[in-house]
């Protein structure tokens, strides 16, 4: 134990609290600073408070970095490093975007998360009559690799970690990223980020689904199997949460369902055989920061608890660094009102507390102005400054696992993983999640929940702030240029003008044949990539063989 | 038409948004409420929703959509609406739509436009107020 330490902790108080374990700051915590400074030689208070790595919890409890990481996933926390500041950004032309990404990396941010555009993102290209009206409205929008190069011009994506949100089209854009890997010289080893290829929430809670569930989900397998060996520093899938909570899940049934979707991602690549501690080392998830905030900290701890037991004692991965959930986080857009939205400020910074409270790896603070359009580049700026406030002004970040110990958490941390292991239980007696989702349990459930939610705030038990019956919403602040789709329909028909149409038909049906044939898509995505294929035209090779899938 | 047949309506998410949560909220509000309610699924076309209104003989439509989409979709319903006299159907929307382009979809008939926190009784009340006068001027009372 350091003397600062003994000299802080001098009061007798009965209510001092109790040190970090000796035994966890001798084997974990200085083994682990001894190889991971921390941020600072040491912590205070303003008032000259030394402040440990972390308080005892309880006497049975492990510490932080310790197995089943419910205190956190390393031993120092945020004292090692700040979370990732990742705001999800993109709209209209990737020049467009690529602004915004380079004005948000100017203001400090640390990582790129792209939002895609709905043609891109269920594999309709920008000049595809399914894609009419929808051209740069929600995301950017992306159809060649030339498309992707100009997304990332001037961007070192060898330093700058890349987050995609990309499901059902995920192997493609996977795929462009390799080739402009290759195209810039880089090896696949370099990339960092993650790809959020996550197709069975889509079913659930998303909509972004183009194929039946399971040629859906082989395409997802085939990203993470060709990832966990060529790209070893990206995460090839990012198991979320987020959506199913928007949906109107409550925070019970947003673990349960993300556990139980990681379940079958395992189970679908354990009867492939591939390495599943590999793997466990590189999945990674993607959970909500809503407004009720010890049940949201409490929730981050029991997901933690929850898969790590879930990684030892069903699928018998003995390396505990292959049993961490390591997650995003992002606030919860459901909560955002469209009158009086500069109260959407506060909110977003109690939600981003409580990611931080829990122990995320990156953030997503939501845009104030959300709930009535894209955020302006200023509301933009002001998502991360709340990030940045939270972390230098704030303190929260001292201290690992803050309110670790504390009864009220500790009970709902408790309460929460036993409910969500019961559904989990419920889901596996439904023959797992594939047939739960498939047979329309996940959707009821969430249904259900958003439905009593809405009767809560409507009956005033869970009232909204400055929401009134017919009050005033303001004129949306950003709207995308609808010019946007007829100058990407013309730089695409540039495009099919300029390449090799022959060379590009080629690929797209070797692409087609492997789909057929079985065996991993990503090479021959990449191929056909390389010869000027574009995304819809690999998406309706998939199509040919997998079929549509049909909304009910 | 004043008699007390439920109120037939048809729900429906054109373009590719998949945002489906108010949709599903509406749905089941309207159902609770006692009327015949027909939900097209994501990703229905104008076509698709025209043709389902036909055949589906509703009295109301109402689309939603979050992702912008509805400055194409929605007007495009109304003029095929237009197109094979069905004016009368009544129409109303939901999500996220600026105050610019309700003015806008207001001119194209839209009678009734809800933003997302709208409270569910509002839509009930605009539908039996708009279909069933008499009756919801009883059920006032």
């Amino acid at each position: 134990m350091s003397p600062e330490r003994d000299t802080d902790r001098s009061t007798n108080s009965p209510f001092a609290a109790p040190p970090a374990p000796a035994k966890w700051e001798t084997a974990v915590w200085r083994p682990f600073v001894s190889e991971h400074p921390e941020r600072r030689p040491r912590f205070s208070t303003p008032a000259g408070i030394e402040l440990p790595p972390t308080f005892a919890a309880r006497g049975d409890e492990t510490g932080p970095g310790e197995f089943p990481f419910t205190r956190g996933i390393y031993p120092s926390m945020y004292r090692g490093r700040l979370w990732t500041m990742r705001q999800y950004a993109g709209f209209a032309a990737p020049r467009d975007s690529n602004e915004r990404f380079r004005y948000l990396l100017a203001q400090g941010q640390n990582g790129l998360s792209v939002a895609f555009d709905l043609p891109t993102q269920i594999g309709y290209d920008a000049d595809d009559p399914e894609a009419a009206g929808e051209v740069g409205r929600v995301g950017v929008s992306i159809s060649t690799l030339d498309h992707l190069d100009e997304l990332f011009h001037e961007i070192p994506l060898d330093r700058v970690s890349i987050s995609m949100t990309i499901n059902a089209t995920a192997p493609i854009l996977y795929a462009m990223l390799l080739a402009l890997a290759k195209r810039r010289g880089l090896v696949p080893a370099a990339l960092r980020g993650t790809i959020q290829n996550d197709i069975l929430k889509e079913f659930i809670a998303r909509g972004t689904q183009r194929y039946p569930v399971l040629p859906s989900l082989r395409l997802a397998i085939d990203v993470i199997e060709y990832a966990v060996r060529a790209t070893p520093n990206f995460n090839p899938i990012s198991v979320s949460g987020y959506h199913i909570r928007e949906a109107g899940a409550t925070a019970i049934e947003e673990l349960a369902f993300t556990l139980a979707d990681g379940i079958a991602y395992l189970e679908q690549c354990r009867s492939r055989a591939l390495d599943l501690a590999a793997i466990g080392r590189r999945i990674s998830f993607f959970f909500n920061a809503h407004n009720y905030l010890f049940e949201e900290v409490a929730k981050f701890r029991a997901a933690r608890r929850l898969w790590a037991e879930i990684c030892r004692e069903r699928f018998g991965l003995e390396d505990p660094e292959a049993c961490r959930l390591r997650f995003h986080t992002q606030t919860a857009g459901s909560t955002l009102t469209a009158q009086e939205p500069s109260n959407n400020v506060v909110r977003v910074a109690m939600q981003a507390l409580a990611a931080v409270l829990g122990g995320t790896q990156s953030l997503h603070a939501n845009g104030a102005d959300e709930a009535l359009s894209l955020p302006t580049a200023s509301s933009a700026k002001l998502a991360l400054r709340t990030q940045q406030i939270l972390a230098d002004e704030t303190g929260v970040a001292d201290v690992a696992d803050p309110l670790g110990g504390c009864p009220y958490v500790e009970h709902l941390t408790d309460r929460l993983g036993a409910e969500a292991s019961r559904l989990i239980r419920e889901i596996d007696a439904r023959g797992g999640m594939v047939a739960a989702i498939e047979s329309g349990f996940v959707r009821r459930r969430i249904e259900a929940s958003a439905y009593e939610a809405q009767r809560a705030i409507e009956e005033g038990i869970r009232p909204q702030v400055g929401v009134e019956r017919g009050g005033t919403i303001p004129e949306a602040p950003f709207r995308v240029d609808p010019s946007v789709e007829a100058e990407r329909r013309a730089s695409l028909g540039a495009h099919r003008a300029r390449r090799d149409e022959r060379a590009a038909a080629a690929r797209i049906a070797a692409l087609e044949e492997q789909a057929r044939r079985g065996g991993n898509l990503v090479a021959p995505l990449v191929a056909a990539f390389e010869a000027g294929a574009t995304l819809g035209e690999a998406s309706r090779a998939f199509a040919g063989v997998f079929g549509e899938y049909q909304d009910v | 038409m004043s008699d007390g047949r439920p109120i037939r309506v048809l729900l429906a998410k054109p373009g590719l948004d998949g945002h489906d949560r108010g949709v599903r909220l509406v749905l089941r509000a309207l159902r609770d409420a006692g009327m015949e309610v027909i939900y097209t699924g994501l990703r229905a076309t104008p076509e698709q929703i025209v043709k389902a209104a036909i055949d589906e003989d509703v009295e109301a439509i109402g689309l939603s959509s979050l992702s912008g989409a509805h400055q194409t979709h929605f007007a495009r319903i109304a003029s095929l609406l237009a197109e094979k006299e069905m004016s009368d159907v009544l129409l109303f929307c939901g999500g996220i739509i600026p105050q610019d382009d309700a003015a806008a979809l207001k001119r194209a008939g839209f009678q009734g436009i809800f933003a997302p926190g709208t409270p569910l009784e509002e839509i009930v009340s605009f539908l039996r107020a708009r279909l069933r006068p008499a009756l919801h001027e009883g059920k006032k009372r």
